[in-house]
């Protein structure tokens, strides 16, 4: 009898996976929630969210120890985008807009922390929970770089999600 | 010299960045739980509890990556988990006092602790935890039941990070009741 052919789950380096697992911990084992607040969706997206916020903000200042500065706003966006992107998820930020006041758009069509979920609409609820974190990293590293912003996410279809950052600017 | 494809402001390269990633992400849980838990011992439990529920999982991707056959005696076990150890977190622990039913692992330094220095306040707490943990929940899916535990940590002033695995006894699978 023919075997099935070999799984591709296997073929991503092994060091990525630890990271892959303490992330499905931290959202799925509670770990996070004070007992009188289980299945307090909010507080675990808060929670997350912070997790990557200190995550990205520590890891941006190690990454460009030695880098000069950017140009402006959308050279430092562009960077997460490309560099900051691969090295964190191995691949670029699909498309990106921006209306030159503030917001940018970043589109990941193939999202790695979803790419392991159904892409049917079954797990879609669950979706904001595998994106907190990343907005957090996304928020931490801009902060770090002097930017402040507001980082959310949208799912529509698995494994497709945007960010959206919106700029706040001191006025 | 390879050539580069395309001049990153990142210099470091990969598994560098991967490490750093989940090693700065796993201070922050710790920091976040210290925060949340009213006692250090509570965050050590945490701690190893997700490390078990980790454990469980990782083992299907280490027998899935390896094609290691069983295991033949304890040491065999301890060597398989120090191969683990080396391609998941790129540490390289030695093995010590291996007896019959109890091995060491001994690590130079503590893994995640490189960026890490623990408060006073925080003498008691096992930042390392999670490592038993996973060391057991992998061991029960093959059917071995193991009692895993931090003995020294250079956190703590030790010379070395050890982590004591001692074998039980072997599990059984248990049918449920009414089924052949």
């Amino acid at each position: 009898m023919a075997l099935p052919p070999q799984s591709t789950s296997t073929t991503a380096p092994p060091d990525e996976l630890p990271l892959e697992l303490l992330h499905g911990e931290l959202i799925f084992s509670g770990i996070l929630l004070s007992k009188d607040k289980e299945g307090d969706i909010n507080e675990l997206l808060s929670k997350l969210e912070f997790i990557g916020f200190s995550t990205g903000y520590r890891l941006i200042e190690r990454l460009l120890k030695d880098s000069t500065r950017f140009k402006d706003e959308l050279d430092t966006i562009k960077f997460i985008c490309k560099d900051f992107w691969v090295a964190i998820y191995k691949k670029q930020i699909d498309n990106l807009r921006t209306n030159h006041q503030g917001t940018y758009v970043l589109q990941d069509n193939c999202f790695k922390l979803l790419s392991k979920i159904s892409a049917t609409k079954q797990y879609l609820e669950h979706g904001p929970k595998f994106l907190a974190f990343t907005c957090g990293i996304i928020r931490g590293a801009l902060s770090n770089l002097g930017i402040s912003s507001v980082v959310v996410a949208e799912i529509s279809t698995m494994p497709t999600c945007r960010f959206h950052i919106t700029i706040q600017r001191a006025t | 010299m390879s050539r580069q494809s395309t001049s990153s402001r990142i210099t470091a390269d990969s598994k560098k960045v991967n490490s750093e990633l989940f090693v700065l992400t796993y201070g922050t849980l710790v920091q976040q739980l210290v925060k949340d838990y009213e006692s250090v011992e509570d965050v050590n439990k945490q701690l190893e509890r997700i490390g078990y529920n980790i454990g469980l999982r990782v083992i299907e991707d280490f027998l899935a990556r390896t094609n290691y056959p069983r295991c033949t005696d304890l040491r065999d076990t301890a060597e398989k988990i120090q191969a683990a150890f080396k391609m998941y977190l790129n540490a390289t622990p030695s093995l010590s006092n291996v007896t019959a039913d109890e091995f060491s692992l001994v690590f130079e330094s503590t893994p995640f602790g490189e960026f890490t220095e623990l408060p006073d306040a925080c003498a008691n707490l096992k930042y390392c935890n999670v490592l038993p943990g996973v060391i057991r929940g992998a061991c029960e899916m093959v059917q071995m039941d193991v009692q895993a535990y931090v003995i020294a940590d250079t956190l703590k002033g030790d010379n070395a990070t050890e982590i004591r695995v001692r074998f039980i006894k072997k599990l059984h699978d248990a049918l449920p009741a009414g089924e052949d």
